[in-house]
């Protein structure tokens, strides 16, 4: 039950990119056609649930049994840069064709600050092992939600006229404020 | 020479209050531009702890830059960058701690916050240790001074209040609660944008016709 609980409150009530502002960056950068903004949304998904898979045991296993949690950042950072690189290369190898579908993505990653935030919240939040795994996958599927809808309203309004100084990530911020008002409906998920 | 030094060392500063403004005109940083400026004291701490961050990153990264092979350079950046700001984090934790807690988990974001690593790569590792000084200055006060902006524009709006002092009384002014959630972050931000944009071409259309 806490497991769903979790799901739901990371992907839709505390949605990391409307909520927390994190992951900003590329939800502005990379939300002008769909098929980019599922491409990245998968692909952050898929690089935020092995970041918490691998955060979690460095942070338990040796950050707090050596007593210098307070490298924490440090190590979250090069852990998370590492994990790029190996997924990229990996991916590279096996699967040609997801590779250029996610390719210049995928360095992205690493300075998309919804990540680094993912494991720093799991560690504030004290969750166990599995519930780090379910909290990174929805705060995923939160990112691609958010991403994926922000990229539909973009093409729609490629159409619109807008007066001239709003044009471009002006707009695009607007709606995204939006956005956040419409999903503080979700609010009412959980205490219901 | 040295007048034209202390020219460029000025231009170096002063692009970044305006021309290369960061969250306005270079929309990098933006989490904590959205996410901190529910008051105009939290958007100065987290301007000033941007600083300090910046101004240690750029100094270091232009003084070692001779002796960083170019294959590891960001992984080092980043490793710099982090240990600042876990300096940062500890020195607000240890000296103001309600500051801290307002703050919460966006003082160790200031690791993945683009303008550090950006001024790194465009500047700080291609020029000396003065002008990389002087372009961190400008860069992180023009940052503070954003946040401070976004800061205003909330909190008068949403608590009636400035500095932490209420100066509307709520008799005659009802908050608007919006401005305190994230969406009212999202609509100041993005109104705040389209007015520097229409300023700037404003000024480019008159220096045009000039």
């Amino acid at each position: 039950m806490k497991l769903i609980m979790i799901f739901i409150s990371a992907s839709l009530i505390n949605n990391f990119v409307l909520t927390y502002f994190l992951g900003i960056c590329p939800f502005v950068g990379v939300s002008n056609k769909t098929e980019n903004a599922l491409n990245m949304g998968l692909a952050t998904t898929f690089v935020m649930t092995l970041t918490a898979a691998v955060t979690w045991p460095i942070y338990t296993y040796i950050l707090v049994r050596f007593n210098v949690p307070f490298l924490e950042f440090v190590a979250f950072i090069i852990a998370i840069a590492a994990l790029v690189q190996l997924v990229e290369m990996y991916i590279r190898k096996s699967s040609p064709a997801l590779y250029r579908a996610l390719g210049i993505y995928l360095p992205l990653i690493t300075t998309n600050c919804a990540v680094l935030g993912l494991a720093l919240f799991m560690v504030l939040r004290d969750y166990n092992y599995i519930e780090s795994i379910v909290f990174g996958f929805a705060t995923g599927v939160g990112f691609t939600l958010a991403i994926l809808m922000m990229s539909g309203i973009r093409e729609e309004l490629e159409f619109a006229d807008i007066p001239k100084p709003f044009q471009g990530i002006s707009i695009t911020l607007i709606v995204a404020g939006m956005m956040a008002l419409a999903f503080m409906g979700f609010a009412g998920l959980i205490r219901g | 020479m040295a007048e034209n030094n202390g020219y460029s060392l000025w231009y170096e500063f002063k692009k970044g209050l305006w021309q290369d403004i960061p969250p306005f005109r270079l929309v990098l940083g933006t989490c904590p531009t959205l996410a901190v400026t529910n008051s105009v004291v939290n958007g100065f701490a987290m301007g000033m702890a941007t600083l300090f961050v910046l101004l240690g990153s750029n100094i270091i990264i232009s003084a070692i830059r001779k002796y960083v092979a170019p294959q590891v350079r960001i992984a080092a950046y980043v490793v710099i960058i982090a240990l600042l700001v876990t300096v940062a984090d500890m020195f607000l934790a240890a000296f103001f701690p309600p500051v801290s807690k307002a703050l919460g988990p966006y003082v160790p974001l200031i690791v993945v916050n683009c303008i550090i690593l950006g001024r790194a790569e465009a500047y700080a590792q291609k020029n000396p240790v003065v002008p990389s000084i002087a372009d961190a200055l400008g860069i992180g006060i023009g940052f503070t001074l954003s946040l401070m902006t976004m800061g205003f524009i909330r909190e008068i709006l949403g608590f009636g209040s400035l500095f932490n002092i209420k100066i509307l009384p709520p008799s005659l002014f009802e908050p608007w609660i919006v401005m305190i959630l994230p969406a009212g972050a999202f609509l100041v931000f993005g109104t705040l944008i389209a007015i520097v944009n229409y300023i700037s071409s404003r000024k480019s259309a008159a220096s045009d016709k000039a």
